[in-house]
């Protein structure tokens, strides 16, 4: 063999870092490029072959073996199991062996389904042909073999088998149309677009020639970003340079729509490209009832080790005296009188610790799995829960987190797309101070030839005109809107007033909804067509401007633009953004009259844009474009190089206008977040919006009420006065009334007098975040904190993305002021349980950070939904999910918990105490089939069904009374004094259960016979009586009692009685003892031990009954009141009717007069009929559909 | 997760009861208005209940004698004197004196007990092997390995019964003598000494290995008896359906012990003259006294007594259910008083409401 070959392989094998570069060098077609190129780093790339599988045929056993031994709790009883084998323990190993195997293989079945069905998705991902060119011709071959740098051949519908860069397609622009479906959930179609310089390479022969290779960066799991730089070798050797950007980039997992066919390269193969990096890392969220547990495992653990402890430091001083150590007639064997003594010493404590190890239950963490999994299906399932417009239900993605939807504190909402409808509607648009204001679209309802322009004041002469005429075409080209001229495209957003079957499609519904408000004003957008956009103006003629640049959105600058040439080649620069970014580049315009307009606006809860142009000579473009195209080619730092560019230009603006687009509010919102109010949860609306829109929709959506103080912490007061004093003057005021703020927390009614809401915007937050030289932001950081928790509504306006939840970047010494808001509250020293809710990517940091992360199924695509715990379709049914199956979730698991825990303590006490009494012997009391069943099938499926349909208060009760919530919040049910009440109780009952029997076996007979019992029926009547016990308190506890509490509760202890007759019946042939034989029938022909197993039970029982009904009789919870009303109610159902009900149905009663929530509320009850305040002109607007002047007046213009 | 992502739940649900969790259900509520008749009923109910079986637990006889012979107690202290190594030791007999002024009511049981003896040490109570006690012919063999070491003999036989329990057999023996009239004869009134061990044990669970030419001490050839044993196991009793594995006596001694102190059935007196009770009159128990006890700090005691329907004396269960049912009662009373004075209170809040 050749040696440099070996060489090179042994490089590439052992170079490890060395070859670890930054960017990846792709030869197009694995074609060299000419002589003098870059030098090649040679790379190994995977094969694509995709593997999502965890596990093959050979390793599933000790690999799946490993992953479950991994869990604390299964090593554990792996551990107990292995010292029982080992040692001479009292217990045979079947007892821990044998639940243990059963969890271990009912989980490997179930991994190992999931893992065959992987397998199965994966081969078929693998096997599937892909068309590819070789020489110039097109070949099928497997997807698994496709290498980077092949040339791969799509067509429509097909779906990507590789990150590709586009290089050419079968449309003559050279885009096509993709849906991301399976990666993000968003069906809407996406455009691409081929590199310029190969987008003619039709044919097969063609691509066959292309000579380029291709430099990008190493693969890295960001769906939307995508950098790196194409050369492309024509003849002569001078390459051509391109910059790639995310847009040239086809994703594997996406499919090709509306596009004959495409060529592209592959680029990123395998398990490198985007979509199996983002499969890869899911961080794993825990509750905190499972953090409560493991606390509570820990003391069991530190009462198991003690328990052991004890006994065997007793049995050493018991047995210190040799005739207790040996009597005569038991003696040992030489074996074990030569043991050293601490070893035997250390054995016993290990038999001890075998002997109590059941303390910590096995099955509970099965139970729970099942409880978690079977039980997050109700959330699938319910109905109410289900949108019939969108055809979507819930989706639940974590049921690990079931039980924390009950345990919510905190709630982040975004405002737009989750407590909004993300609708928009053109409202109104300001040109250079005239106001228009269209009237007949309210219910979404556009008329057919409204073409008229109504305006404000009297005509604006021959400049406003001009200027009227600019902003409109600044309106129709600065955006990012496509056309769809057919019909089939998935999730139309139809332009209902042209009638024609002209549809906009863009990410940003304000454009559309602009762009649609200007069609109405004369001005249509046809279409973007080979760089060239075309308008239809006034007179129906159309315009043609050539697209030279788009400068795109982002969320920092707040603002996009476009330049585009007109026909008579003039270059224009049209900006819309945020007012307040657009307003500090402007130099030019009636900055004042607008900017008041704007702030009007926003009072009424409409989100405004201003919109601003320039114009440019050629060299000022050239300087332009010089500047974007240097920042474009740049591999690293694109972004920031970008952005740099971006501000240079937009600067020295004109200001032209302004618009107002409306929002409405999401049906219900208000009801929702009321009920999360009264709920005792904190609601913070976190929105980029100006201060104004946001607070008239939080007084629309209730959030904040008339009666609530609204405190400002703004980026204005802190220019007033500094931070500190306005942290601490803010404070003050909070405090000052804290004391009244508890006692309202008793009440169910919130509505009282100190409600505070509080309204700060992302620079003054960043303020407070950010370290001060001194170091006194720890110190605005708390005082801050307290402020909030004082206030029950906080609004975060003018909030950059990443401070809702900082989450990226995860550097290790990442700075206190990179505290997102979320892990700000998330990480304050009461730890309060938070969920974040939204619908669009920008929320998906914060719902990651957040507890529970909630999406909403919304208009911005799937990206939220797909990373979030719950995917909801409304933000209403955030309630129901909360204050219902939240609360539910959490009583039910905290339940099963704390009664795994008691019915453990029961099982195992008294074997603790009967050492006391078998000379610290390790003797079992129990009989090894019932160590073994106890958990696993005599008081197992009881529990079960209660943690899965338990309903302490009924579904219509807690949804009426959100205050109900507050009983359950901050872990109430598993709190120490509840987890000490529950192991006192078990304590309680062992000694009923062990003393009991105690006495009546003492010294005498209980059978008529004469005849007397062993210890064998001794441990059985302490069994029966416990099992029996155990079982009847879970009924006590029981509220809902379905034909399947029945069954099981009942069944179960009568398969215990069947079991106990069957097991002592029979001589069983495979017994090497028959220790049980005829015990339980024996114990059960004595009429004393009937009469003892009543009486101990009742005995055990008592206690808690009577805590149960003295407590609702003094100290009544809320729960326990609705308990109470609802029995009554069905009682005598007419008599009484809860006020809480009634307001529910009215909700009306409770608005404040803002004065925008009328106009919100106007909107939605057009819909039934007209609302008296609006309903003249309402009408009258229909009746001759155009634009009316707001404030009167003849209608002036040319309509 | 799978590379295509299915959507769980995209569909519409089904409208069921069960999964729209409104399955028709019974909602009782523990409230003081059920829970105060019910404490006041199951108060008296307990009370009766006590009542009826505490006094039929007083009206249970008993008659015992400590025989372990410590020093000073009585003429057993010289044979516990005698045998005070280890077993086996010298047989030596003494008598216990007693007279009962009335009848003492029938039927009368006999019993001894033992303190201090743990039958429910774990390795007392391992050391047997059931399939040999069941009469498998290899397990007489072969004994299991718990029962060592009492498993084999030292000379290498297996031993059966193998194990400590079998070693350990209780081997005093009594026999009751009454005396009609003062001065007159002692006549020994017969003990019967069957249907002592349950009747399951004696007649399913224990069973002598297949006899060998119809003789039960060839079934047993190559055995050694329990080295405590002064003869083997099929010369128990001569009774042949008495001896070997089902000596009666056998079977209820390896049935282990609940607690360290404990009582086993010696003999039921029923027959002839005694089947109403033993008559009024003067009594002696002669005691063959062979087991050592004072080693261990153990007592022994004879007991004589009488039997009801709910077995012999103990007054706990009817004092339990006395106290039990006055304390439901007493409860009942606090709930009252709680509930007529907390209820107006509680009206008021929800009209409040």
């Amino acid at each position: 063999m050749d040696c440099s070959l070996v060489r090179t392989l042994v490089r590439r094998y052992c170079a490890g870092e060395e070859n670890w570069v930054d960017s990846r060098t792709i030869y197009v077609g694995h074609r060299e490029p000419p002589p003098g190129a870059d030098a090649y780093i040679p790379q190994r790339y995977p094969d694509n072959r995709i593997v999502s599988s965890k596990y093959t045929f050979w390793n599933f056993i000790p690999k799946n073996l490993f992953e479950q031994f991994r869990r604390i709790a299964n090593f554990y009883f792996l551990i107990i199991f292995l010292v029982q084998l080992i040692i001479d323990t009292p217990t045979s190993p079947v007892t821990s062996g044998l639940p243990l195997f059963f969890v271990i293989t009912v989980t490997a079945i179930k991994q190992g389904y999931e893992d065959w069905l992987r397998h199965k998705a994966d081969n078929a991902m693998n096997q599937c042909s892909v068309h590819f060119i070789q020489h110039g011709k097109l070949v099928r071959k497997q997807s698994r073999k496709l290498r980077v740098g092949d040339i791969v051949m799509v067509k429509e519908d097909e779906t990507f088998p590789c990150d590709l860069v586009f290089l050419s397609s079968s449309r003559g622009d050279g885009t096509c149309h993709v849906t991301t479906a399976s990666l993000d959930g968003e069906s809407s179609h996406k455009t691409h677009y081929a590199v310029q310089d190969t987008k003619g390479f039709h044919t097969e022969e063609d691509i066959d020639g292309l000579h380029a290779t291709i430099e990008c960066e190493q693969p890295q799991p960001d769906l939307y970003k995508f950098v790196g730089r194409i050369n492309v070798y024509n003849d002569l050797n001078d390459p051509v340079v391109r910059p790639l950007g995310s847009e040239n980039l086809l994703l594997r997992g996406a499919t090709l729509k509306n596009t004959e066919k495409i060529f592209g390269v592959a680029i990123y193969t395998g398990m490198e490209t985007k979509m199996a990096l983002n499969y890869q890392s899911k961080s794993q969220k825990r509750s905190a009832v499972e953090k409560s547990m493991n606390v509570f495992l820990i003391v069991y653990l530190c009462i198991l080790i003690s328990k052991a402890l004890i006994n065997t430091v007793l049995k050493y001083v018991w047995q210190s005296e040799p005739f207790r150590d040996e009597p005569w007639y038991n003696q040992k064997t030489e074996s074990e009188r030569q043991r050293n003594l601490f070893l035997r010493a250390f054995t016993d404590f290990l038999a001890f610790m075998v002997l109590f190890n059941y303390i910590i239950p096995v099955s509970m963490y099965v139970t729970v799995e099942m409880q978690k999994f079977f039980g997050s299906y109700f959330i699938t399932w319910d109905e109410e829960m289900f949108d019939e417009d969108t055809g979507e239900g819930p989706v639940v993605n974590t049921s690990d987190l079931n039980e924390e939807l009950g345990q919510v504190e905190y709630v982040f909402t975004d405002k737009t797309g989750t407590l909004t409808e993300n609708n928009m509607e053109f409202k109104e648009c300001c040109i250079e101070g005239h106001v228009y204001v269209p009237h007949a679209v309210c219910n979404g309802q556009v008329l057919p030839d409204a073409s008229g322009i109504d305006m404000i004041d009297s005509s604006p002469g021959v400049s406003g005109r001009e200027r009227e005429e600019l902003f409109f075409r600044a309106i129709c080209l600065c955006h990012t809107i496509q056309v769809k001229d057919d019909d089939e495209v998935d999730g139309p957003r139809k332009s209902p007033d042209s009638g024609k079957s002209c549809v906009y499609i863009s990410s940003s519904p304000d454009e559309v909804a602009l762009v649609e408000g200007v069609q109405r004003l004369g001005f249509t957008f046809l279409r973007l067509k080979n760089n060239y956009m075309e308008i239809l103006n006034r007179d129906n003629a159309i315009e043609r401007f050539e697209l030279l640049e788009i400068l795109s959105f982002d969320s920092v600058r707040r603002r996009m633009s476009v330049i585009v040439k007109s026909a008579t080649g003039e270059i224009y620069l049209f900006c819309k953004g945020a007012d307040s970014s657009i307003f500090p580049q402007v130099i030019e315009g009636r900055v004042d009259q607008i900017r008041a307009r704007v702030e009007h606006s926003a009072v009424e809860g409409l989100r405004t844009l201003c919109v601003a142009y320039k114009r440019l000579i050629q060299e000022e473009y050239e300087g332009v474009r010089k500047l974007l195209q240097a920042a474009k080619m740049a591999l690293q730092d694109r972004e920031k190089k970008l952005a740099e560019a971006y501000e240079q230009i937009e600067k020295d603006l004109i200001l032209l206008g302004a618009t107002a687009v409306e929002d409405r509010l999401q049906e219900k919102a208000a009801d929702t977040i009321e009920a999360l109010q009264k709920a005792g949860i904190k609601v913070w609306v976190l929105t980029g919006d100006k201060m104004e829109t946001a607070a008239a929709t939080c007084y629309a959506c209730k959030l904040f009420r008339r009666n609530t103080q609204l405190l400002e912490l703004t980026t204005k007061k802190i220019e007033e006065q500094s931070l500190h004093d306005v942290l601490f003057e803010l404070s003050k005021t909070v405090l000052r009334c804290s004391g009244g703020l508890t006692r309202d927390n008793f009440s169910g009614l919130s509505a009282d007098v100190h409600d505070y809401g509080l309204i700060i915007d992302g620079a003054a937050l960043s303020l407070i975040m950010k370290p001060q030289e001194d170091g006194s932001s720890s110190n605005y950081r708390e005082v801050f904190l307290e402020i909030c928790r004082n206030c029950s509504a906080v609004l975060c306006c003018r909030m950059a993305p990443l401070q809702k939840a900082q989450v990226h970047a995860p550097c290790p010494l990442s700075l206190a002021s990179d505290w997102g808001i979320v892990k700000l509250i998330k990480l304050s020293k009461e730890h309060p349980i938070t969920l974040a809710i939204g619908d669009g990517a920008n929320d998906v940091s914060m719902i990651l950070e957040a507890h529970v992360g909630v999406g909403v199924v919304g208009k911005e695509g799937r990206q939220a939904a797909r990373n979030s715990d719950y995917a909801i379709p409304k933000f209403k049914h955030l309630k129901k999910m909360l204050l219902v199956h939240g609360h539910l979730y959490y009583v039910r698991i905290s339940e099963l918990v704390q009664y795994f825990f008691y019915k453990n303590v029961c099982f195992i006490f008294p074997q603790f105490l009967y050492q006391f009494f078998c000379g610290f012997s390790q003797q079992t009391l129990y009989d090894t089939a019932y160590l073994t069943l106890y958990n696993i099938s005599f008081t197992s499926l009881p529990i079960l069904l209660y943690s899965l349909v338990e309903q302490h208060v009924g579904i219509d009760t807690l949804r009426r009374d959100p205050s109900l919530y507050r009983d359950v919040t901050k872990n109430a049910l598993l709190r120490w004094r509840v987890f000490i009440y529950w192991t006192f109780l078990g304590v309680f009952d062992a000694l009923v259960f062990f003393f009991g029997a105690y006495f009546m076996f003492e010294n005498t007979t209980v059978t008529s016979n004469g005849q007397i019992f062993g210890n064998w029926t001794f441990g059985t009547l302490v069994f029966t009586v416990m099992v029996f016990t155990v079982t009847l308190k879970l009924a006590l506890d029981t509220h809902y009692w379905t034909w399947m509490n029945h069954f099981v509760l009942w069944g179960s202890l009568l398969f215990y009685v069947a079991f106990s007759l069957l097991w002592g019946g029979v001589v069983w042939p495979f017994l090497s003892y028959q220790r049980m034989y005829y015990v339980f029938i024996q114990m059960l022909s004595s009429g004393p031990a009937w009469l003892a197993i009543v009486l101990l039970i009742t005995v055990s029982l008592l206690p808690d009954v009577l805590k149960k009904v003295l407590c609702q009789q003094l100290w009544p919870s809320a729960t326990e009141r609705a308990q109470n009303t609802c029995v009554r109610w069905q009682d005598h159902l007419p008599e009484l009717t809860p006020l809480a009900s009634l307001q529910s149905l009215h909700p009306s009663a409770a608005w404040p007069g803002s004065h925008s929530e009328q106009v919100t509320s106007l909107c939605w009850e057009s819909k039934e009929h007209e609302a008296p305040a609006h309903g003249a002109r309402l009408s009258l607007s229909r009746r001759h559909p155009s634009w009316k002047p707001c404030f009167g007046g003849p209608p002036s213009g040319d309509g | 997760m799978t590379w295509s992502a299915a959507a769980r739940g995209a569909h519409q649900p089904d409208n069921t009861a069960f999964t729209q969790q409104r399955l028709p259900a019974w909602q009782p509520l523990l409230s003081a208005g059920i829970a105060l008749p019910l404490f006041f009923c199951a108060g008296l109910a307990f009370i009766g209940l006590g009542l009826g079986l505490y006094y039929s637990s007083n009206g249970i006889t008993e008659l015992e004698y400590d025989y372990t012979g410590n020093p000073g107690t009585g003429n057993c202290s010289v044979c516990a004197e005698a045998g005070q190594g280890r077993a086996p030791p010298p047989t030596c007999s003494c008598a216990w004196y007693f007279s009962l002024p009335e009848l003492f009511q029938g039927p009368v049981y006999l019993y001894y007990e033992l303190t201090n003896f743990y039958q429910n040490n774990r390795r007392y109570g391992v050391s047997r092997d059931d399939e040999q006690l069941s009469g498998l012919p290899s397990a007489l063999r072969q004994p299991a390995n718990e029962c060592a070491p009492y498993q084999f003999s030292a000379a290498g036989l297996p031993i059966a019964p193998c194990g400590a329990i079998a070693n350990s057999l209780f081997n005093d023996s009594f026999s009751l003598w009454h005396q009609r009239q003062p001065d007159g004869p002692y006549v020994e009134v017969q003990l019967d000494r069957t249907g002592i061990a349950w009747w399951t044990d004696y007649h399913v669970k224990f069973r002598n290995p297949p006899l060998v030419n119809g003789s039960l001490a060839l079934a047993f050839q190559g055995t050694a008896p329990p080295p405590n044993w002064p003869r083997p196991v099929y010369e128990l009793s001569s009774d042949p359906n008495n001896t070997g594995f089902t000596n009666q006596d056998f079977v209820v001694w390896m049935r282990t012990a609940a607690l360290p102190t404990f009582r086993k059935l010696y003999a039921r007196i029923r027959q002839g003259n005694y089947t109403a009770g033993l008559p009024r009159g003067a009594y002696r128990v002669n005691i063959t006294y062979n087991y050592p006890v004072r080693s261990f700090d153990g007592h022994k005691r004879l007991i004589f007594s009488s039997i009801s329907w709910m077995g012999g004396k103990n007054p706990f269960l009817g004092i339990a259910y006395l106290v039990v049912g006055s304390l439901c009662i007493l409860t009942g009373f606090v709930m009252l008083v709680v509930y007529i004075r907390y209820q107006d209170q509680n009206d008021e809040d929800e009209d409040e409401q």
